[in-house]
């Protein structure tokens, strides 16, 4: 992986099916719209300051979409001592859309998926721009 | 469960401690997110939690231990950890055992895929057929599990 890469880090969110609509956007883009310029790691690493993931973010530019309130993307890519150039929550795109309420975590449904489509193109867009294309 | 129930992380705070023999075993997988193993820790951590064992299993979001208030780290203080993790880097066993204390059992999938003879490229995106077979699969090692310390009377309960 390049560190010339925008990643696009969502919270490992386990227990809300909003968790499972950012990181299925997250992995929108960085498998199918945007595979050469985004990719995503472990968000564990960072909870383990592993330093090669550390070193990572630190010297990449870093979205975060968070799936609740507590943020736990934003705080541990912060932890490592990057501010991430963008932080989301599903929830705000949820605001905007709230007859795309997702259905559960293993299976979001067809509002989740749309809401996916919605989150992932914003951060492709988002990606473009902070890789300066 | 939908969008607006309580999550299950909270549950973590209501058990009981390890002395009075808690009820509840805690499952903890790995993020993962940058691998197609991480995919199947989580979906298998979910299958145990809705399908196999609902109302027995209490988890956490994992990177909640440095981003959440402090209570997360109580969590293997209070229940028997297995901990779930999709590569041999074993976050999940290490954060519980940096932030919270031993784990009681700890799955590896890369591991367990070798065992299994597994050694089709695998998708962390888009989990098919096969990966959906090996989440069943790994469910059933961590009920397995869950069985043992049951057994080994870490955990009570009045029936299975």
């Amino acid at each position: 992986m390049s560190k010339d890469k925008v990643y696009i880090i969502p919270c490992s969110g386990i227990g809300k099916p909003t968790a499972s609509v950012g990181r299925n956007a997250a992995y929108r883009v960085v498998d199918d719209m945007r595979p050469d310029t985004c990719d995503t790691l472990c968000l564990g690493l960072l909870t383990l300051r592993d330093e090669e993931a550390v070193s990572k973010v630190r010297d990449s530019k870093v979205i975060t979409i968070e799936g609740c309130a507590k943020d736990c993307a934003r705080k541990n890519v912060e932890v490592s001592g990057k501010t991430p150039d963008i932080s989301h929550r599903v929830h705000d795109f949820l605001k905007e859309h709230r007859d795309l309420k997702p259905e559960s975590v293993l299976d979001v449904g067809e509002g989740g998926r749309k809401l996916t489509d919605i989150i992932a193109t914003r951060l492709a867009e988002e990606a473009d721009e902070l890789a300066g294309k | 469960m939908q969008a607006d129930e309580k999550p299950i992380e909270a549950g973590v705070n209501e058990v009981e401690t390890k002395e009075e023999r808690p009820s509840k075993v805690g499952v903890l997988s790995c993020s993962g997110e940058s691998e197609a193993e991480g995919t199947i820790a989580r979906n298998a951590v979910r299958l145990v939690i809705e399908k196999y064992r609902p109302g027995m299993v209490v988890t956490l979001c994992l990177p909640l231990y440095l981003a959440g208030d402090g209570g997360e780290r109580e969590f293997a203080r209070k229940v028997p950890v297995i901990a779930v993790d999709g590569c041999e880097k074993a976050c999940a066993r290490k954060a519980t055992e940096k932030y919270s204390g031993e784990v009681e059992s700890w799955i590896d999938i890369r591991d367990l895929l070798k065992q299994w003879g597994v050694t089709d490229k695998l998708s962390r995106s888009h989990p098919g057929k096969l990966e959906d077979e090996l989440a069943e699969k790994v469910a059933q090692e961590i009920v397995h599990r869950i069985n043992t310390l049951i057994q080994e009377g870490k955990v009570a309960v009045d029936n299975l």
